[in-house]
């Protein structure tokens, strides 16, 4: 029971964020025997990977090689990037925790998180292409007074960036606990120094293929798992949803929504953050000025939606398989918790968050679950390193170069700078990640989603939308969009009551995501405050309209692909 | 010499680009917000209908395909998008940009 009730008032927060599974991590987290398999596998991925790094370390010379892998990489190939990305080790093992302890919830919380790549696609993906260059912040100060927004957009970016950071960081160092039976301080170390060298020798060439690997491994072994476990019901998901029903303590209840959604205006709220914080994380935006053009800017969301989508409905078989292949057999339950009475679905060894990695056991053996954990591994690895990266440009990219530098940044000096910046921030991450270990990790990515969708969002929307949004505007709006999302989250019930233990009904905003609320004060922020701006500035920006348009829609004057 | 933006935004077939493309986005983005949003309403109001089993004596409820169906749904989109943009804007944008030269 209590798992699942500190779960539950997190659940919406969590729910912000591909690592829904943070949450319960933060728990008592049991080290595990060494598990030999799962280190062999893990150290033969890490070997493949430096390999990578090493080849793409020959690649990366320029700032347009290191920031945008020279806009070489093709549809297919992003696509499955983005993908890899968004499939966290998180929305893996999170995910299928969470059907495994409250089935179809889990499904509330897919769906949720797969609704934003449309939007991406039909709004974002081709107009943000042909205007940018290596950030986002590109885009979003296209027509603007360069320093200002410049600023606005890597606050957003390196806030983001870094409560997610955190949360993965805490959620590598408990999982490898769980996995390898590696100390906790070791795990984040090592994940701190490996993304270092991914990051500041191959640049984004490296981390791009890194991903794209994960990806086809992680979609590889999730299929595998899915269909062994349905081959034990005859490929019937009737015959799977009534065996779950009967040997789940929740019986007919995990076949409709539970306890996720507590409001309608929750509800609502929390929408609106899944869907349009995914428009606004700055490692996924980045990943557009990697493809030659808008049309492979275009395929690649479809690819990345396929992927992701195909991967939910795996999670969701997987999710199920468990609660009938894994709860039922007492080898994988903690045996003081089943002493304390607990039931058990509850009584998982090492949280509901193993569901799958238990799964990989039961029905592929040794061998397979050793596979399952590295992959799951590899993949922490892997966003970590893509998360870094969009953090150092924002550093050499936005604020040394341009800001600092008035733009008159030698290219070379600009790469180092991006290195020392991913150095600096992997050693921040570490001591972080070692710093945070207690904390709440949903609380740290649901902030990140919510300032996503709160401020990097609206600003690069209306940038590229309206003509009238001024320097001004988009400054004031945006740090109204940030402040109120940082606010709104610290003073939810989530995070005031449940992790501050602050007395219940005590919170000054009694739902659990702000994003319905700063969302929409950084859209009224930003129209506002450009209306009322009549200064030469605005003028300046207004008039930049046209020809900021006619390059969204056209691509004429876009940065192309360099040559290799 | 190289047109500049205005005369670009005034060539007709610009004009038709910007409209065909602002139509099929917000129109498909309009459908995306009433699927999910109709899904997300409904779990927030009515627990129970999608608690429905699809049929008597089953214990797969009406949730599940709607739930799947949303996933489905944001692909299909997608790719109706991707298909029109390849077949029409694509052609069009290359000739704006050719008469721009």
């Amino acid at each position: 029971m209590s798992s699942l009730k500190r779960l539950i008032p997190a659940a919406a927060l969590a729910a912000l964020s591909t690592p829904a599974f943070a949450d319960a991590l933060t728990g008592p987290v049991a080290q595990q025997a060494l598990n030999v398999n799962a280190i062999a596998m893990f150290v033969l991925f890490v070997a493949l990977s430096l390999g990578i790094t090493y080849w793409a370390a020959k690649r990366t010379r320029t700032a347009a090689q290191f920031y945008s892998a020279g806009g070489g990489i093709t549809g297919l190939q992003n696509g499955l990037a983005i993908a890899g990305d968004y499939m966290s080790a998180a929305s893996f093992l999170g995910i299928s925790g969470l059907v495994y302890a409250s089935g179809f919830d889990g499904l509330i919380f897919s769906v949720g998180w797969l609704v934003g790549w449309p939007i991406v696609t039909f709004l974002i993906a081709e107009p943000l292409r042909n205007l940018g260059k290596f950030t986002f912040a590109d885009v979003a100060s296209f027509r603007f007074q360069q320093a200002p927004i410049r600023v606005l957009a890597a606050c957003g970016t390196l806030v983001t960036v870094a409560f997610y950071l955190i949360a993965q960081m805490v959620g590598a160092g408990s999982l490898i606990k769980l996995l390898f039976g590696l100390p906790y301080h070791y795990a984040v170390v090592i994940v701190g120094a490996l993304m270092i060298i991914y990051v500041t020798f191959g640049g984004m060439v490296a981390t791009t293929w890194v991903q794209i690997i994960k990806a086809c491994l992680l979609l590889a072994g999730a299929t595998f798992m899915a269909f062994l476990v349905m081959t034990k019901f005859g490929f019937s998901p009737e015959a799977l949803f009534a065996k779950a029903v009967e040997v789940h303590p929740k019986k007919l209840a995990i076949m409709e929504p539970g306890a996720l959604v507590t409001s309608p205006l929750s509800a609502i709220s929390l929408g609106v953050a899944l869907m349009f914080g995914t428009a606004g994380l700055p490692h996924i935006l980045m990943r557009f000025f990697t493809v030659a053009d808008a049309k492979a800017a275009r395929k690649s969301v479809f690819y990345a939606t396929g992927f992701i989508g195909y991967f939910y409905i795996l999670t969701f078989i997987i999710g199920f398989g468990a609660i009938v292949l894994v709860s039922t057999n007492p080898a994988y339950m903690d045996p003081a918790l089943i002493a304390k009475g607990k039931n058990v679905i509850d009584a998982i060894r090492g949280t509901n968050n193993m569901a799958a990695i238990d799964l990989a056991g039961a029905v592929g053996g040794n061998m397979f679950l050793g596979f399952i954990s590295a992959v799951a591994f590899a993949t922490i690895l892997a966003v970590v390193s893509g998360l870094t990266l969009a953090g150092a440009s924002a550093i050499s990219h936005d604020l040394y170069a341009t800001v600092v530098k008035g733009g008159k940044a030698n290219e070379q000096d600009e790469i180092r700078v991006s290195k020392m910046a991913t150095v600096v921030l992997g050693i921040v991450a570490v001591l972080l990640g070692i710093l945070f270990e207690k904390i709440n990790v949903a609380f740290m990515v649901g902030l990140a989603f919510s300032i996503a969708a709160s401020c990097n969002f609206p600003v690069l929307l209306m940038s590229m939308m309206w003509r009238g949004m001024t320097t001004r505007g988009a400054v004031i709006g945006g740090f109204l969009g940030l402040f109120s999302a940082l606010v709104g989250v610290i003073f939810s019930p989530a995070v005031w009551e449940a992790t501050l233990g602050y007395p219940k009904g005590s919170a000054m905003f009694q739902i659990a995501n702000p994003a319905l609320f700063s969302m929409s004060i950084a859209f009224i922020g930003i129209w506002l405050f450009s209306k009322l701006d009549n200064s030469a500035r605005a003028k300046i920006d207004r008039a930049g309209f046209d020809a900021q348009f006619v390059r969204s829609q056209t691509g004429i004057g876009a940065t192309g692909a360099s040559s290799h | 010499m190289a047109a500049s933006a205005i005369e670009i935004e005034n060539n007709p077939k610009f004009k038709q680009l910007v409209a065909a493309r602002k139509r099929l986005g917000w129109t498909l983005t309009a459908i995306m917000l009433i699927i999910y949003f109709g899904f997300i309403l409904l779990v927030a109001f009515d627990k129970s209908f999608l608690g429905t089993p699809i049929a008597p004596g089953s214990v797969t409820t009406i949730g599940i395909p709607i739930g799947i169906f949303v996933i489905v749904s944001a692909f299909v989109l997608t790719g109706i998008y991707m298909s029109r943009a390849n077949a029409h804007y694509d052609e069009l944008t290359r000739q704006i940009v050719e008469e721009s030269k």
